[in-house]
């Protein structure tokens, strides 16, 4: 290897890292909110590059559908408390507001003329279009067990997984896509041809840490989202619901999912299953910061996009034993240093 | 074996419970207790480990499920909502505390007043410098994380987090536990000094007689159930309520005999 | 209907099976039948032990692919050689490296709390997954073909039909095995670690342990499996040993209810089905794109974990309750008993103990000692420090500084588990009882460390005369305590009070010489409180020492010898029940801040 190739393995490494480490923190914040361990984040990253690469190809996608539905379920369900509860009747508007929202999109993504959108538009109605379907996803899998035991939790994201994943290949269909880059041109630094799309996921990755950061430390509602983390009790009685923090951390992991999605499509072909292995990725970061630290999670994420690019060189049909395996020594390691605690469930 | 019922008519209703109960699976924590705090009263529960005394708490404050009815201020509630009664004046500083403990104190208390910022309420820096008077220790240590107080500076930033919210009725759960003696002073002159400022305060203590001292009516659960209640002086020299908490009965004395 | 004509209407309905049912038919019991088998593994792992894995499918992989590696490699390493003769022998050596391999990942990953470990399993399954498809050996992602039949007897089995017999017996017999092994002393210990380790460590069973040997277990079930499926297919390729599969087969054992031995069948049955079923119907509505059926089973799998996460089982009603357990006979022989200790010799010790959390001090220089034939009772606020020292005297908890002598001996490091082995028992302020085994279940876990056969006498059904003393003693406590008619019932049914009366019996039946009791009277009537104070005085009259918390001063008073009186981690009086009573300190200590 000479220093051509290791500046280029490197280049896709870091590439690959950031994105994972944007998941890792998604993963990492659903985790301590909620206590579910989002193992559909990967979905959010399909559903964002396949429905991007739907909307440039000119095609009005069928997720709008799937939008409807379930904004359509919620409703009902919201209808059905507030008949049992008398005195809520605040929420039924709330649910026509989103109905009317998802109606919206049906009527936007069949109208505009959405392979001639510029790029940015067409990259905001990916988000708008896949980004609800996080707080939806929590309303109507998670929420009714918040409080059930973490195994029942880990189930039923496994499950809408499960559901997901079949239903991107219903709505995507097999084919792999790949979206146009946002920008042609690359950067001469020195020996190093650095590639946009790499420039672009860097900045964009580090602008989304940076807003978390500012998000988490500087306002009311960022460190409710963190207080819930640290206490969810304490949280309840200072009058943050559970309902309210579970659907906006989910807001943010569908927001980090589709975004990264729509940041990866211009350089890897997705396919409507591949998100499983690329938040598998997040989830290995997130492991090293032992389920807690947001630094230590994201550069675990970092170098384990390094550490797939280099074996990809080395030993390229064992890249993914080696990424997967790389967890064992860090799971060994937890399993020395934690002490020993009783379960409560 | 019960006083008089309605014994302190001064004063309009607060909080009125009726039959409320709680049951963990078959077992009944609490059994049809029904009590009533008056606006700006100090009313405490005493009782004994395990009499059900958080419970009693929980439940009105809507963490735990309950059969009965909760009337706060005017409204009926069958199933408390901890949201609503947090939003409707009713605050609960917890046995365990519930600190945020690797949230500097500064934010705990911020967080508390939550639900007044969603609504708009966004006076809570004045909120803010009367906590700070009430505590100045708290002003002190306001940057440090709350996990690095002590006990007694863990109790007051719980109870200047509940007061952020700026409650109408605060309810206190074991606040001397664990603290040494002069804490306790301090932390029970503070309750006091709270009514002063319109505060009323639900009280559950183990601590029987430093609560029946500053209190204006108490209730003593025992086994999840009412046991007696009157005026917080006539019980504090109740022999019952002695004997209740030390044993030392003539009844003890002659079941020793026997 | 009783449960044992079902079964044995059950078996000869599978008997007749192959000779009435279509092919296709066949081939979907073959297949139910396979499944079953990893997933009873799975009903052992996650719903008794309470750990998740995702990685069995990659466990039957591992017994599929040595099978077929050994049977139709071309070059085998000359000590490989002898395998290749037969599959008969290529199961053993499956077998032989499916608990090697499983002594590791578990050695690995059975220490890991909560999330880690089914994060752990899927890792280590996807990694595994992974070499299949990537070994040159095996084929790579095209596998390997050509597989010989087995034979049994003389007789091929080269046809699905005749392979129907024989993974139907292999199940049969694993379900036995299962059967026999839950329903033992190992058993008790196993089904202990779903939210009881902490108890069943001080009851002395070495939980660790225990998860391993439910962990292997599992793993040879699908070992076995992947070797039934190998020799039926004749053909193997990574596919349906990938995490895909390992999903399913939690799926099928949550459907199934998960903590149920016919729960395993029930599930791999109907989701097996089910597969069959949307994979005819659901193209007619949606395409022929692929696999749409799991849109329907992810959404499934919520709803049931919305509405029953206890799985369809349990809605089946007592049909498959299993045989209730056996009384124990009468005539059991008495279990060897710990020699008697001399009234008055010193048990226990403790010096100077402390113990930080932070820079909370929950202990501080606490002294304590208890001699034989002695109740001592310990009183104070809440908050002072009472169960914090019960855990650290039990080796719960280790003290920070300090240190504590148990019969002479030192107990610095010694775990809870050696504790008990020593000879010290305890029960819990929170009553630790396990919800779904019966009292005298509950009872006998106490008695783990004087029994002895392991999990192979127990699968094997060998255990039974030790399990009837084992049972017959706890019978004998639970007598002794005023529960002898409710040994059948379900433990968590009992009233508060007798939950800690049956956490007594438990403790007793681990014949101990020190008696640890937690608050043993709160929740009593006092019928109960005089029945209780009665059978501790005649355990101190036997030799026994007795430390207990109790904040009920008429009972205290009326028994015990001595008092500690704690507050603050520290002891504030000590002395004769009278002395402590009228002790100053105690009163301001009880009724809180005399002048404020």
């Amino acid at each position: 290897m000479n220093a051509q190739i290791a500046l280029l393995l490197g280049q896709d490494g870091i590439t690959n890292g950031a994105i994972y480490a944007l998941l890792a923190l998604s993963i990492l914040l659903v985790f301590t909110v909620t206590r579910i361990l989002l193992i559909p984040q990967g979905e959010f990253v399909t559903y964002g590059a396949l429905t991007m690469a739907s909307l440039q190809a000119g095609q009005p996608t069928a997720l709008v559908w799937l939008l409807l539905a379930l904004t359509l379920l919620d409703g009902a369900l919201d209808l059905l408390a507030s008949i049992r509860r008398p005195h809520a009747w605040r929420l039924p508007r709330k649910s026509l507001v989103k109905i009317a929202y998802a109606a919206a999109m049906v009527g936007l993504v069949n109208n505009l003329p959405l392979a001639q959108l510029p790029m940015a538009l067409q990259a905001l109605l990916t988000l708008a279009l896949v980004v609800p379907l996080g707080p939806l996803i929590y309303r109507l899998a998670f929420q009714p067990i918040a409080s059930a035991s973490s195994l029942v939790l880990l189930i039923v994201s496994i499950a809408v997984h499960v559901s997901l994943v079949g239903m991107g290949l219903l709505l995507f269909g097999p084919e792999g896509a790949r979206t146009r880059p946002f920008s042609e041109q690359g950067l001469e630094l020195g020996p190093v041809a650095l590639n946009s799309q790499t420039l672009w996921i860097i900045a964009a990755s580090l602008g989304l840490i940076i807003g978390l950061f500012v998000f988490f430390e500087r306002t009311l509602y960022g460190k409710a989202l963190r207080a819930t983390a640290v206490n969810r009790m304490g949280a309840r009685l200072m009058g943050i619901s559970p309902e309210m923090a579970g659907k906006s951390t989910f807001v943010l992991a569908a927001l980090i999912g589709t975004l990264s999605g729509i940041l990866i499509a211009p350089i890897t072909t997705l396919y409507f299953d591949s998100g499983f292995i690329i938040s598998l990725k997040g989830f290995v970061g997130a492991i090293m910061g032992g389920l807690v630290s947001y630094p230590v999670a994201a550069l675990g994420a970092l170098a384990v996009g390094l550490i797939e690019a280099f074996s990809m060189f080395w030993a390229s049909a064992y890249k993914e034993v080696i990424v997967f395996t790389l967890i064992i020594p860090f799971l060994l390691w937890r399993s020395l240093t934690s002490r020993h605690v009783e379960e409560h469930e | 074996m019960n006083m008089p019922m309605e014994p302190c008519n001064a004063g309009t209703t607060l909080l009125q419970i009726d039959n409320l109960s709680v049951a963990y699976g078959k077992v009944e924590a609490l059994s049809n207790a029904s009590l009533r705090v008056g606006e700006g009263q100090i009313v405490t529960v005493i009782g004994p480990n395990g009499a059900g005394k958080t419970t009693l708490l929980s439940a009105i404050m809507g963490v735990l499920g309950s059969r009965g009815q909760v009337n706060f201020d005017g409204t009926l509630q069958s199933v408390p909502e901890v949201e609503v009664m947090v939003g409707r004046g009713l605050g609960l500083v917890p046995e365990k505390r519930e600190l945020f403990t690797s949230m500097s104190v500064a934010d705990n208390l911020l967080l508390g007043a939550f639900q007044r910022h969603r609504r708009g309420e966004r006076d809570h820096g004045q909120t803010l410098k009367q906590v700070y008077d009430l505590f100045p220790r708290l002003w002190e240590r306001r940057e440090q994380l709350a996990a690095t107080l002590s006990g007694g500076e863990r109790q007051m930033l719980a109870v200047g987090r509940a007061l952020m919210a700026k409650p109408r009725l605060l309810m206190l759960d074991e606040p001397s536990l664990g603290l040494a003696p002069l804490v306790t002073r301090e932390i029970f002159r503070i309750i006091s000094s709270l009514r002063e400022q319109g505060v009323s305060i639900l009280l559950v203590e183990q601590n029987a007689r430093a609560a029946l001292r500053v209190a204006d009516y108490a209730y003593v659960l025992e086994t999840g159930q009412i046991a007696m209640h009157g005026p917080a002086r006539q019980l504090a020299d109740d022999p019952r309520v002695i004997e209740a908490y030390l044993g030392l009965s003539s009844k003890h004395q002659e079941m020793l005999a026997s | 209907m009783k449960p044992r004509y079902l079964i044995l209407g059950l078996i000869a309905l599978l008997g007749l099976a192959p000779l009435v049912l279509a092919p296709y038919y066949v081939t979907l019991l073959n297949y139910i039948g396979l499944y079953a088998l990893v997933v009873l593994g799975l009903v052992l792992l996650t719903g008794v032990g309470g750990m998740t894995s995702f990685g069995q499918a990659a466990f039957v992989g591992l017994g599929a692919y040595t099978t077929a590696w050994l049977t139709t490699a071309e070059q085998l390493p000359t000590w490989l050689q002898w395998a290749s003769a037969s599959p008969w022998l290529t199961l053993l050596v499956g077998v032989a490296l499916t608990v090697t391999v499983a002594l590791m990942l578990g050695a690995l990953t059975l220490r890991l709390s909560g999330h880690y470990l089914p994060l752990g399993t899927i890792a280590w399954g996807l990694s595994l997954y992974y070499l299949f498809g990537t070994l040159e050996p095996l084929g790579g992602h095209t596998g390997v073909g050509g597989l010989p039949a087995i034979s049994l007897g003389g007789i091929s089995l080269d046809q699905g039909e005749k392979m129907f017999y024989l993974i139907w017996l292999v199940l049969g017999a694993a379900m036995l095995i299962t059967h026999n092994l839950l329903d033992s002393r190992e058993g008790r210990a196993i089904r202990a670690l779903k939210g009881g380790q902490l108890m069943a460590e001080s009851m002395g069973v070495n939980t660790f342990r225990s998860k391993m040997v439910i962990f292997v277990i599992a793993a040879l079930f699908a070992a076995v499996s992947g070797w039934l499926y190998a020799h039926t297919q004749r053909f193997v390729n990574p596919t349906p040993f990938g995490l895909g599969m390992g999903i399913d087969y939690l799926f099928m054992a949550l459907i199934g209810g998960v903590a149920s031995i016919w729960g395993a069948l029930l599930g791999a049955g109907i989701l097996t089905v089910l597969k069959e079923w949307l994979q005819d119907w659901l193209p007619h509505l949606l395409g022929d794109g692929g696999n749409y059926e799991t849109i329907v089973f992810g959404i499934l799998i919520v709803l049931l974990m919305h509405c029953a996460p206890g799985g369809l089982t349990p809605w089946l009603g007592k049909w498959f309750k299993g045989r209730t357990r056996t009384a124990p006979l009468p005539q059991a022989q008495a279990l060897p008993r710990r020699a008697a200790v001399e009234h008055g010799t010193r048990i226990l010790q403790a010096n100077q103990v402390t113990k930080r959390y932070g820079g909370l001090v929950a202990n501080n220089q606490m002294n304590l000692h208890i001699d034989a034939g002695e109740i001592l009772a310990l009183i104070g606020p809440n908050g002072a420090g009472k169960s914090t020292l019960f855990n650290l005297l039990s080796g719960v908890d280790r003290p920070t500084s300090g240190d504590i002598h148990f019969k002479g001996l030192p107990l610095n490091g010694k775990t809870s588990r050696h504790v008990a082995r020593l000879g010290m028992s305890r029960t819990f302020q929170h009553v630790k009882l396990l919800p779904g085994m019966s009292v005298l279940e509950n009872a006998a876990l106490g008695a783990h460390l004087r029994g002895h056969q392991g999990v192979i006498a127990a699968s094997l059904n060998l255990d039974r005369a030790e399990e009837q003393q084992l049972l017959a003693e706890a019978r004998y406590q639970l007598e002794r305590v005023g529960l002898g008619d409710a040994l059948q019932e379900d433990a968590a049914s009992l009233a508060l009070g007798q939950q800690r009366i049956l956490e007594i019996a438990r403790a007793l039946c681990a014949d101990p010489c020190l008696l640890l009791l937690d608050e043993p009277a709160a929740g009593l009537r006092l019928q109960e409180k005089q029945a209780l104070t009665a059978l501790l005085k005649r355990l101190r009259a036997e030799g026994m020492a007795i430390l207990l918390v109790e904040h009920d001063m008429d009972f205290v008073m009326g028994l015990v010898d001595r008092v500690v009186v704690m507050e603050f981690g520290q002891p504030i009086a000590q002395g004769l029940p009278e002395e402590v009573q009228n002790n100053p300190a105690v009163l301001e200590a009880y009724l809180g801040g005399a002048d404020a």
